[in-house]
C-alpha cells in the first residue's frame, strides 16, 4: 500500500446528511441517564412498582375529593367478624373492628406517599435555595447558613424529628390547624433539608467558576438569574438522586412517628397498623402485621434499588449515602 | 495539635448556642405555655398560676436578666434542667437511664461494627461473584424491612413462641439476660445498611493503584485486604463508627419501648406521650453536646489513622 493510499484511507468518507446531524447533536445529561437507566431491567420493574404506589395514592386522593365510595375508601366499613383470618372473601383478614385489612393497607399507601411528597417539597424548598445562595455568595451569608445547618445536624436526626413533631402537633399556623399528619411532614421536611443544602452548596461552589457561569456574568445577568436559571438546572439532578434514596428514610420515619402516636389519628396508616399488631400478635393474629410490613417492604425495596440505579446512571461519582436511621 | 483542639472547642460555642436557641424557639416560643396542660382539666386559676411560677413560665420571654431566654441558657450550661412533669429532677432521670441504655447499645454497637466490617472484607474478597451479588441483595432487602417489624417478629418468635429469651424486662433477671434479645434484634436490623456501606468503602479502595501494585508484587490476598485495604479505608470507617457513639447514650427508642428497658429511649417515649417538653429539650441538648464532642474526637482520630491528615 502506498503512502498516498494510506492517507486517503484515513480521510473521513462523506456521510449522508441525516446521519451527520444525528451524530453531531449530543445527548443531554437527562437523556443519557435515562438511556442507561432503561437498560437496567430490575430498575424498570422497581420504577413500575413505585408508579403503582403513587397511582394508588393519587387515586385515593382523587376519590376523596370527588366523594367516590369505592375500594379502599370504604376502609371503615365492617366486612366481617373481629379478627377473621385471611380467606377468599377477605383476602387479608379483618382487624378488631371487623374492617378489611386489605383496604386499610391500600389506604395506608396514601398517607405514606403524601408524607413523602410533602416532606420532600418542604425540604427542597428550604434546602435548595439556601444551599445555592450560600455557595454563590459565600462570605457572611454562607457562614450563617452553615451555622444553621451544622446546628441542626448536631442533634440526632430521629430526636430532632420527634421534637418538631411533638411541638408542632395541634398548633395552628397562619390560621390553619396542624393535625397529626401535617405536623409529621412539616417535622420531617424542616429537619431533613440539611443534607440537600450541604450537597447543593458544595456543587455550586464547584460550578461557580465554570465558563458558562462566567459567560452569564459577562452578559450582565442578574445574580438571581445566574443562580436559578444557570446554576440550579446544572446541579438539580443531584436533588433527584438524593431524594430517591431519602424517600425510604421518610417512609420509615413516618411509620415510627405514627407508631409513637404522633401521626395520623383517625385514618389507617402503616405505623398505626403495626402498633395495633403489637397486641394482636400474642393472640396469633399476624395478618395485619404482615400486610403492613409487606407494603412497606415492597415500596422501600423498589425505592432502594431504583434510587441506586438512578444514581449510577445520572452521576456515577456519588457514593453511598449512609443510612441515618437506627 | 493542642492549638487545633482549642480552636475546635471554640468553634463548638456557636453550635451549642445554636442548639440552645433552637430548643428555646421550639419549646418555649412555638410550644408555648403548657401550664394549663400540666394543671389538667378543671384546675383553678391559682393552681395554674402556681405551676407557671414553678416552671418560670410567668417571667418575661426576653429583655430582662431574669427572662426565660437567659434562664434557658443558664440552666442548660449548668446542667440544671429543673423538674419533669412528675416532679422528679430531670438530671436524676437521665443519670438513672444511662446505665440500662448503654447495656443495650454498647454490645449492639460492637456487634454491628465487628460483623459488618469483617463481612464486608469477605465480600470485597469475593467481589463480582454470585456471593457478592446475593450479599448485596440481602443487604438491600434487610434495609427495606421496617425496624418495627424486626422488633415485633423477633419478640414474637424468639421470645414469645419459642421461649428462648424473656419477653419483657424484669428486674429479677440479670442485665445480660434482659438485653440479649434486644441486642440480637438491633444487631440484625443494623447489619444491612452497614455491610452495604462498608462494602462500598472497601470496593472503592480495591480499585486503587496501590492494591494492584500489592497484588503485582505477589502479596497474598489476605495480606492485601487486612494490611493495605483496611488501613486505607480507615477514614470513612472512623467517621461512621465514632459518630455513632453519641447515639449509644441515647439508647434505642423503639427497642427500649418494646422490651420495657428503663433507659433513656424509654424516657423519651414517655416524655413524648406526656408531652413533657422539659425532658425532650434536655435530651436534645445533651445529645447535641455529645455529638459535638465526638465530632472533635473523629477529627483527632483522622490524624492518628492517616499521617497525611494534618490538624493545622
Amino acid at each position: 500500500m502506498s503512502e498516498h493510499q494510506q492517507i486517503m484511507k484515513e480521510v473521513p468518507q462523506p456521510v449522508p446528511k441525516g446521519r451527520l446531524r444525528r451524530a453531531q447533536s449530543s445527548r443531554s445529561l437527562w437523556a443519557d441517564g435515562l438511556r442507561r437507566l432503561r437498560r437496567h431491567k430490575l430498575a424498570m420493574v422497581c420504577s413500575a412498582v413505585i408508579v403503582l404506589y403513587f397511582l394508588l395514592a393519587g387515586s385515593i386522593h382523587l376519590a376523596e375529593l370527588c366523594g367516590w365510595r369505592v375500594g379502599p375508601m370504604l376502609w371503615a366499613e365492617q366486612v366481617g367478624q373481629s379478627y377473621e383470618p385471611p380467606s377468599s372473601t377477605n383476602l387479608l383478614g379483618t382487624d378488631i373492628f371487623g374492617q378489611s385489612v386489605l383496604r386499610k393497607t391500600l389506604y395506608g399507601a396514601k398517607i405514606s406517599i403524601t408524607v413523602v411528597l410533602c416532606a420532600s417539597l418542604v425540604s427542597i424548598a428550604i434546602g435548595v435555595p439556601l444551599g445555592a445562595v450560600a455557595g454563590y455568595f459565600r462570605g457572611f451569608v454562607d457562614e450563617i447558613i452553615v451555622w444553621i445547618y451544622s446546628t441542626l445536624s448536631s442533634i440526632p436526626y430521629i430526636l430532632l424529628i420527634l421534637a418538631f413533631a411533638v411541638v408542632l402537633r395541634d398548633k395552628s399556623l397562619l390560621g390553619y390547624k396542624l393535625t397529626g399528619i401535617t405536623a409529621v411532614y412539616l417535622a420531617i421536611g424542616l429537619t431533613s433539608w440539611v443534607g440537600i443544602c450541604r450537597l447543593i452548596r458544595g456543587e455550586v461552589i464547584k460550578h461557580k467558576d465554570r465558563e458558562y457561569v462566567l459567560a452569564a456574568m459577562s452578559y450582565g445577568c442578574s445574580r438571581r438569574r445566574i443562580i436559578f436559571k444557570h446554576l440550579l438546572p446544572n446541579v438539580f439532578h443531584l436533588v433527584i438522586i438524593d431524594f430517591s434514596l431519602r424517600f425510604v428514610a421518610f417512609i420509615h420515619a413516618e411509620v415510627i412517628l405514627s407508631f409513637l402516636g404522633l401521626g395520623e389519628a383517625d385514618r389507617p396508616s402503616w405505623g398505626a397498623m403495626i402498633n395495633d399488631a403489637r397486641i394482636e400478635l400474642s393472640r396469633g393474629v399476624w395478618w395485619q402485621m404482615v400486610a403492613a410490613t409487606a407494603a412497606i417492604f415492597l415500596l422501600s425495596l423498589a425505592l432502594n434499588i431504583f434510587g441506586d440505579a438512578l444514581r449510577d446512571s445520572l452521576d456515577p461519582k456519588l457514593t453511598n449515602d449512609q443510612n441515618k436511621y437506627e | 495539635m493542642t492549638a487545633y483542639i482549642i480552636r475546635r472547642l471554640l468553634y463548638t460555642i456557636p453550635i451549642v448556642f445554636g442548639v440552645l436557641l433552637l430548643t428555646f424557639v421550639l419549646f418555649t416560643l412555638v410550644g408555648g405555655d403548657i401550664s394549663i396542660e400540666i394543671a389538667g382539666k378543671g384546675a383553678t386559676a391559682e393552681t395554674i398560676e402556681e405551676i407557671r411560677e414553678q416552671y418560670g413560665l410567668n417571667k418575661p420571654l426576653f429583655l430582662s436578666w431574669d427572662s426565660q431566654f437567659i434562664n434557658h441558657f443558664k440552666n442548660a450550661l449548668t446542667f440544671d434542667f429543673g423538674r419533669a412533669r412528675d416532679r422528679e429532677l430531670i438530671i436524676d432521670k437521665i443519670k438513672r437511664g444511662v446505665g440500662p441504655s448503654l447495656a443495650l447499645t454498647v454490645p449492639m454497637f460492637f456487634g454491628v461494627v465487628i460483623i459488618s466490617i469483617s463481612l464486608s472484607l469477605v465480600i470485597a474478597f469475593v467481589r463480582g461473584s454470585v456471593w457478592d451479588v446475593s450479599a448485596v441483595v440481602i443487604c438491600v432487602a434487610g434495609m427495606s424491612i421496617p425496624y418495627l417489624s424486626f422488633i415485633l417478629f423477633g419478640q414474637y418468635f424468639l421470645a414469645y413462641k419459642w421461649g428462648l429469651f424473656p419477653v419483657f424486662f424484669s428486674p429479677d433477671l440479670t442485665m445480660a439476660q434482659n438485653v440479649a434479645l434486644p441486642v440480637l434484634i438491633g444487631t440484625a436490623a443494623g447489619l444491612g445498611g452497614n455491610i452495604r456501606f462498608y462494602r462500598t468503602v472497601m470496593l472503592d479502595e480495591m480499585r486503587s493503584d496501590y492494591v494492584r501494585t500489592a497484588f503485582a508484587k505477589g502479596l497474598t490476598t489476605r495480606r492485601v485486604l487486612f494490611k493495605h485495604v483496611l488501613k486505607n479505608a480507615m477514614i470513612p470507617i472512623i467517621t461512621r463508627v465514632v459518630l455513632a457513639i453519641p447515639f449509644l447514650f441515647l439508647g434505642s427508642l423503639l427497642l427500649e419501648r418494646f422490651f420495657g428497658i428503663p433507659g433513656l429511649g424509654y424516657l423519651m417515649v414517655e416524655a413524648i406521650g406526656s408531652r413533657d417538653y422539659f425532658v425532650i429539650s434536655a435530651m436534645t441538648y445533651i445529645s447535641a453536646i455529645l455529638f459535638v464532642v465526638f465530632n472533635l474526637i473523629t477529627d483527632i482520630c483522622y490524624s492518628l489513622a492517616d499521617p497525611r491528615v494534618c490538624l493545622e
